[in-house]
């Protein structure tokens, strides 16, 4: 099946300096893709590589098929039939909220294009405000005209550039899973840019890892969580501690909190090497008061249900823990862990 | 549909559009290089004349005027200094940083003089302190001394033209002191005062060399317009450059000792270019990075009184009185005045007006789109050579305008009387066609810098949120920025049709046989010394001349505004 959307070894530079370097990816009809990275990686840049404002130097950039950008050329964006959703809305001021929808679409019939509005407005619950002018909405509001506006023309491609970044914290998440919602009720395949990981947990199906222009991993949320394919993606990607493990046979790793049978855990496989770095994800290490593993709370930070604890063992090292919060000590205090590991990642150690 | 493989039917189209946009933007490049190479055709011809030198000329300028018209020209310009600087950084001080009832009256009234051109105030101080002039006259009859008994200061002199220029284009100093001043951290003068500064010392030791080269980009305006200034020394009898080119090229007929005038002229302008964009690098080093305006000091008793003579009187003698005694003549000579050759003028200028903006404002918005499409160092260079215009003075535009064109006009008239028998006569030098260019020369600098700073102000973004909704430039420069521009493109047109409506120099040099306007006509009756009559058009331009002033200081009521919220925040 053609892919709506496929960059092939895509490398952009601004003023003579490599910006994105050789990024692939693909996405199918439908699919709602993030990339996600610190600023500075080159995210955004890549992004309006898509929308055909910046030039290749190298690969190549295809919707539904056809070439679209590459070194030698690219297609003028207004006959690219791709979207996009600004950081700060760039609304047309001067424009009513219906005029700001209705903007991409002339050539349409007049009760078409009234009632494709309508459509989109309602999708998006802001069938109320038709007739108010942009600067009278809050930060909120205008950022749902701004999705609406770039999906009334029907896009093959909708691109989002920190899309919720102007919102406050409890509102970027409910909007990206409204919006999350309305791009699969439309079907519109969209590309989304964050640095904010939840952001992109919450909206995307695939998301990408880039850091200095490369990318490091394309993958689904939850395998960039559990999985991820490099110490990088790791570190960047949720919270977590590398502890030192030593293999004594293929399938045990002796680590500080005793022996892991790796044959217990799906789809785990060492690096090769004997010593090696192990991946622990707060939600690996459990609170057992019956355990003979003991270690020292050093710091803890209340998150409502649980209790995010920092642990100090024997030998300095140090670990996370997600307690129910009921289970409540005392910083200084011994507590109890036991793993329950269901993911696990190896990395070579050094 | 190919999935990729850069070759077949889908490459094609990518060249294809490629292609078509840098062809588009290089055609685009083309048409501003090609507007700016016209608009710097006067400019050019000046200066080529440097390179054709005729040694009779220059011999006989050194013998006999040259001398003169510089030690002129550096007298008027050295005393047009001391005078804008002693009037205009104070009072700017003072509204800035202390507190006294009227004082944001003031601040905008401080900027009324503008509406005055320099020629007008010129004719209006002669009429009311001439011999047979109202204060003259009551000064006899008091002690009842008759003429030459009594020591009374001649306004048509040097010293009287400083005054005169000093009382119109201080303002100049005034409004840049003022926004540098606004712009200092009011920690650095704080921090002044908490050392043991008095506030004068402060003002002195700190905010004094913080605004320098503000004031001196405001001092280097007003150095231009006083070396533009034709209306004011001609009509004081000074020799200067502006008179000195006039009166070669008009009086003597000599249009090569003309060039070679104007060309020295340009010299002494050129240098007041570089001073003041070298000024403008400097103020940009000096802005604070962290603002707090300062609050303001309340003044009183003798200080409050010092404070009030330092604000009123540059307004009063800038403003009030002119402004008065032009409407009470006016009120007196309307009658014979107001009728139909006077609405001629009228229109005249108007028509003129009015057309010079709107190609002004088509060719300003040309221009800066054309640099926000495509951006580019070969944009911007055509941008600032653009934007020479307003620093070359009237005369030397209107030279530098009419030798193409009546050697133009020459060419055609041989070919058409060779060809088809048929005498063109004067097409372009002979017409209003050839005054709008040489305005444009002069003006077009105005409309680009407000075009171009509205512009500025609109993101990037929504160009790019147009084009991905699949329009074209143009569509989205009808349909978003013109809209949004609306404010801007209109003080564009209102700058430039005032400019031109008050414009003297190049009218009287190049305007068509038979053809007047408001101010060619003011200064007529003035020479006629019918100064009582040149009120009414003079008191209509000037009537006109507010509306920039206005507009200027209601952006800076707006300034102040942002202020304020600052501080409440």
């Amino acid at each position: 099946m053609t892919k709506s959307l496929e960059l092939r070894e895509v490398c952009v530079h601004l003023g003579g300096n490599p910006i994105v370097n050789a990024v692939s990816f693909g996405l199918h009809q439908g699919a709602i893709g993030c990339l996600l990275g610190a600023s500075g990686c080159g995210k955004t840049t890549l992004l309006r590589a898509v929308a055909g404002f910046e030039p290749l130097t190298g690969g190549e950039i295809s919707l539904r098929g056809a070439v679209v950008s590459d070194p030698r050329g690219m297609l003028a964006i207004e006959k690219r039939r791709v979207g996009m959703v600004f950081q700060d809305h760039s609304l047309f001021p001067h424009l009513t909220v219906s005029q700001n929808i209705g903007f991409g679409l002339e050539g349409w019939a007049k009760s078409a294009s009234v009632k494709r509005i309508e459509e989109i407005a309602s999708l998006l619950e802001i069938d109320d405000y038709l007739f108010e002018y942009p600067h009278r909405m809050s930060g909120g509001q205008q950022q749902r005209v701004a999705i609406a506006r770039a999906m009334a023309p029907r896009p093959d491609v909708l691109l989002l550039d920190e899309p919720f970044s102007s919102l406050d914290v409890e509102l970027r998440e409910q909007l990206a899973r409204e919006i999350r919602t309305v791009l699969k009720t439309e079907g519109i395949t969209a590309v989304l840019v964050s640095h904010n990981q939840f952001e992109a947990f919450a909206m995307a199906d695939e998301v990408g890892v880039l850091k200095e222009g490369r990318l490091l991993q394309w993958d689904s949320p939850f395998n960039l969580y559990h999985t991820p394919a490099s110490l990088e993606v790791a570190d960047f990607v949720g919270e977590g501690v590398l502890i030192k493990g030593v293999v004594r046979n293929d399938h045990v790793v002796e680590t500080e909190l005793g022996q892991i049978d790796t044959r217990e855990i799906e789809d785990f496989r060492l690096p090769g090497t004997e010593r090696i770095s192990l991946l622990l994800r707060p939600d690996d290490v459990f609170h057992d008061d019956e355990s003979l593993v003991k270690a020292k709370i050093v710091d803890k930070a209340f998150r409502g249900a649980v209790f995010l604890y920092t642990l100090e063992l024997e030998s300095g090292t140090r670990i996370l823990s997600l307690a129910p919060s009921h289970h409540d000590h005392g910083i200084g205090e011994p507590m109890g862990i036991r793993l329950d590991i269901e993911h696990l990642v190896a990395f070579p150690s050094n | 549909m190919r999935i990729s493989n850069p070759s077949g039917e889908s490459a094609k189209i990518i060249g294809k559009s490629h292609r078509a946009l840098s062809s588009k933007a290089s055609l685009w490049s083309v048409c501003v290089w090609l507007l700016c190479l016209v608009i710097a055709l006067p400019i050019i011809v000046i200066f080529a004349s440097i390179f054709f030198p005729s040694e009779d000329v220059w011999q006989h300028l050194i013998d006999t005027v040259l001398g003169i018209y510089i030690s002129n020209s550096l007298l008027l310009m050295t005393g047009v200094s001391i005078g804008v600087l002693s009037v205009g950084i104070l009072p700017a001080w003072l509204v800035t940083f202390y507190r006294f009832p009227g004082r944001s009256i003031l601040e905008w009234a401080l900027l009324m003089p503008l509406a005055i051109p320099a020629y007008i105030i010129a004719y209006t101080y002669t009429g009311l302190l001439d011999v047979a002039g109202p204060l003259q006259s009551l000064l006899r009859e008091s002690f009842d001394i008759r003429y030459g008994d009594y020591w009374f200061p001649e306004v048509r002199s040097l010293l009287g033209a400083i005054v005169m220029l000093s009382l119109v284009f201080y303002p100049y100093v005034y409004l840049l002191a003022r926004a540098a001043f606004l712009e200092q951290s009011a920690s650095a003068l704080e921090a002044a005062r908490s050392l043991g500064c008095s506030p004068f010392k402060a003002f002195t030791q700190v905010g004094l060399p913080l605004a320098r080269p503000a004031i001196v980009v405001g001092l280097s305006i007003a150095l231009m317009e006083t070396l533009a200034d034709y209306g004011t020394v001609q009509y004081f009898g000074i020799p200067t450059f502006t008179t000195g080119i006039y009166r070669t090229f008009n009086g003597l007929g000599s249009s090569v000792g003309a060039t070679q005038l104007a060309a020295l002229l340009m010299v002494f302008v050129l240098s007041l270019l570089l001073l003041e964009g070298y000024s403008r690098r400097k103020s940009a080093v000096f802005e604070a990075v962290y603002r707090r305006p300062a609050s303001r000091e309340r003044l009183r008793g003798g200080r409050l009184v010092l404070c009030y003579f330092v604000c009123v009187a540059p307004v009063v003698f800038g403003f009030v009185i002119p402004f008065g005694q032009l409407a009470a003549w006016a009120l007196l000579t309307f009658e014979n005045i107001f009728n139909a050759s006077f609405f001629q003028l009228s229109l005249n200028s108007l028509i003129l007006a009015f057309l010079t903006a709107f190609f002004a404002l088509m060719l300003a918005l040309f221009v800066t789109y054309a640099k926000r499409l495509f951006g580019g160092f070969l944009n911007e260079t055509a941008i600032k050579i653009l934007s020479l215009g307003y620093a070359i003075p009237g005369v030397v535009i209107g030279l530098g305008v009419l030798i193409p064109f009546a050697w133009l006009d020459n060419e055609i008239s041989t070919f058409t009387l060779k060809n088809f028998n048929f005498n063109m006569g004067l097409i372009l030098s002979g017409s209003i066609f050839i005054l709008i260019f040489a305005y444009l020369v002069r003006f077009l600098p105005i409309a680009i810098n407000s075009v171009d700073s509205g512009l500025a102000k609109i993101k990037p973004s929504m160009d790019e949120a147009g084009r991905s909704m699949g329009r074209t430039p143009l569509t989205m420069l009808r349909r978003i920025h013109i809209p949004i521009l609306r404010g801007s493109l209109l003080t564009a047109v209102l700058l430039v049709f005032v400019d031109v409506l008050k414009e003297l120099p190049a009218t009287l040099l190049l305007r068509p046989f038979n053809f007047n306007t408001l101010a060619v006509r003011t200064y007529e009756l003035a020479n006629e010394e019918r100064l009582a009559e040149a009120a009414v058009p003079a008191l209509t331009i000037v009537l006109v001349s507010i509306i920039p002033v206005i507009l200027l200081s209601k952006s800076m009521a707006k300034s102040n505004y942002r202020n304020d919220e600052i501080i409440r925040a």
